[in-house]
């Protein structure tokens, strides 16, 4: 990735793009949907990407990936969002998965539909306000990674733009497989989530330090829970703390903060047990 | 090699022979012939491209412009409601200038439930940016398939082009068929191909000024594919002897009335043509096999354009096209919608009944 580019400062999404591409190196072919990543890349002729890039349609970025992949032995990289992955896309990523298709799919979750000003998607959070959830989101997460590994594919992770040695490690290691291969990466967003743009990092470290984000690896069917997320799985920091840092929790009661940790909880739990 | 084949076997056979890259496609009838003719010579050895039946029509068009992007040849094919549901990527494809090849069997769109022939589903995509191309034998089929990639490969072209055949009348009809040995294609050479080698950007943010600039460039290519239709015309005829032209003209010349049709109407409408000739009605038959770009259209009778497709609040819309081309009074009739039964005798009922001009929904108004 290039100098310069038209992200907003504190953007992780762009962050994470960066070592994702510094992991994959220049034999990459690039497949973007839109969200922030496409809006971020540049103005026709200029481009901040080095690698080819395609731009394809919000719900085709794995459907696009099938035929390049098809076509090429270099490494294909789809890199979509939360929507364009667990919402509009999840049918097309669906069969590449199942088919197996030999590719990286990369989904940046800033759990909103953040190129269009924060609309709810299938991956914000309960209580969480959006747009579209003035009084906070009234469903769970969609469990994306649960109906990922479903598709018992080779290789599948979590990271966070926040602890870039994870993030880069993993895509390395997903490389090395034959078929499909899959990153969920948490990558918080001052804009949408409402936070100061210098505190982007804190919040990010703070998602897994809280355990609202879990960093793990589903390698060949075994999953093992990575080592920033593995150190503290007993001493979580208050979830409150990660919730007060950010103004899409602003007012959310007690009620609701109990539910949400109910249900990481049971989340992390299933994790451990797995 | 010469053989007794469907529509449907004769795209399949077109395709083998044009030898392409990559196919991605989704069944649905009356099309599933086409797939499945296809997986079986992909299962036998016969055909070398990368063969995926991905989950929807999509995701077939999706991966069709993701190989094609890659300066793959490519191929898919679909109809009526699998057409619309690619409709976001089919302005994709020509936006993009890639050369992909689809076959559409014209069914009617739901609802009700309809399997039957009926243009609007492809008409309905007449302004997609694609060229579309209307057959009405197996024979022409087969050849307009090999002719789309010569089309649509032109650097002067890179435009996708969409080759329509008829449900079941065309695409499950048996009809002798001859078909080429061996592919007489030139390779294919994408100029704005992906390569590692040369990282570049395709499909990025464009400003309004570069944006307009891209789409005239495209128009240009759809207007400039004429010429290069005619020349794939021309190099099929002197290969094989089978000629085709923009419209395919029966007994045009001392006309005084004007059947304007497509496909296997067009056909039925010769049948038509002839009893009338017979009773000393100087009527002509002119099929319009190009639809995209539009041709011309310069006929000195009376014209009565019959469509199998409708637009709501506007009619026929082969008669619209006619009436924007020439300016000249029309007769639409609409007819045959959702595969009712026409035979000659209400082509001759219709001639005898037209008027100068107006609009008759046939068997109902």
């Amino acid at each position: 990735m290039l100098r310069g580019n038209s992200a907003c400062p504190g953007c992780q999404a762009n962050l994470a793009l960066r070592h994702v591409l510094r992991a994959c190196g220049a034999d990459t072919i690039l497949i973007l949907t839109p969200g922030c990543s496409a809006a971020c890349q540049g103005i026709y002729p200029d481009t901040c990407i080095n690698v080819p890039v395609l731009n394809t349609a919000f719900a085709a970025g794995a459907s696009t990936a099938i035929g390049v992949a098809a076509s090429t032995d270099s490494n294909v990289v789809v890199y979509a969002g939360d929507g364009a992955t667990a919402d509009i896309g999840l049918a097309s990523l669906s069969f590449a998965l199942e088919y197996n298709t030999d590719f990286l799919y990369i989904c940046y979750d800033n759990e909103a539909y953040g190129n269009t000003g924060a609309q709810r998607s299938g991956t914000t959070p309960y209580g969480a306000r959006t747009t579209t959830t003035p009084g906070g989101k009234r469903q769970h997460k969609k469990d994306i990674d649960s109906i990922v590994c479903a598709h018992q594919i080779p290789y599948m992770a979590t990271a966070a733009a926040a602890y870039p040695d994870d993030l880069y490690r993993k895509v390395k290691k997903a490389l090395s497989y034959k078929g499909s291969k899959f990153i969920h990466v948490l990558t918080p967003c001052p804009t949408l989530w409402g936070f100061p743009q210098e505190k982007s990092a804190y919040i990010g470290k703070l998602a897994i330090k809280t355990g609202a984000w879990v960093l793990y690896e589903k390698d060949s069917g075994k999953i093992s829970i990575s080592l920033w997320s593995k150190n503290i799985l007993d001493k979580y920091l208050p979830l409150e703390d990660y919730l007060k840092a950010q103004s899409r929790f602003s007012g959310i009661s007690d009620k609701d903060i109990l539910e949400l940790k109910r249900n990481m909880n049971e989340s992390v739990k299933r994790l451990v047990q797995e | 090699m010469k053989l007794i084949a469907t529509g449907n076997e004769a795209v399949a056979y077109a395709v083998l022979d044009a030898s392409p890259d990559f196919i991605a496609a989704y069944p649905i009838t009356p099309q599933t012939t086409i797939v499945e003719a296809l997986a079986k010579f992909k299962e036998s050895g016969k055909l070398k491209a990368t063969y995926i039946p991905v989950e929807s029509e999509h995701s077939a068009l999706s991966a069709c412009i993701g190989a094609g992007s890659m300066g793959k040849r490519t191929f898919t094919a679909t109809s009526s409601q699998g057409l619309l549901y690619m409709a976001e990527m089919l302005h994709w494809a020509s936006n993009a200038r890639l050369p992909i090849v689809m076959a559409n069997v014209n069914r009617a769109l739901a609802p009700g439930w309809n399997l039957w022939a009926d243009l609007s589903d492809s008409l309905s995509q007449r302004d997609a940016g694609w060229l579309q191309l209307y057959v009405s034998t197996v024979q022409e089929a087969y050849d307009t398939i090999l002719m789309a990639y010569r089309i649509s490969e032109d650097p002067n072209v890179l435009l996708p082009v969409m080759v329509n055949l008829e449900g079941f009348v065309l695409s499950h009809s048996a009809q002798p068929l001859e078909t080429l040995e061996g592919c007489y294609l030139e390779p294919l050479d994408l100029p704005h191909r992906l390569d590692t080698g040369t990282p570049h950007t395709l499909g990025n943010v464009a400003s309004p000024n570069d944006y307009f600039k891209l789409r005239r460039d495209a128009e240009n290519a759809a207007r400039k594919s004429a010429k290069v239709t005619r020349k794939a015309e021309k190099e099929l005829f002197e290969l094989t002897g089978r000629a085709y032209r923009p419209v395919m003209e029966y007994r045009c010349d001392d006309a005084d009335v004007i059947i304007a049709a497509m496909g296997v109407f067009a056909r039925e409408a010769e049948a038509a043509c002839d009893i009338l000739r017979d009773k000393g009605v100087k009527v002509g038959v002119a099929r319009v096999r190009q639809f995209r770009p539009f041709p011309e259209f310069d006929f000195d009778g009376r014209l009565i354009v019959i469509d199998r497709d409708y637009s709501y609040g506007c009619g026929g819309i082969l008669a619209q096209e006619i009436r924007a081309r020439t300016g000249k009074p029309v007769y639409s009739v609409i007819a045959g919608l959702g595969g009712q039964d026409m035979t000659y005798k209400d082509f001759v009922k219709i001639v005898i009944e037209s008027r100068e001009e107006g609009e008759r929904w046939w068997g109902i108004d």
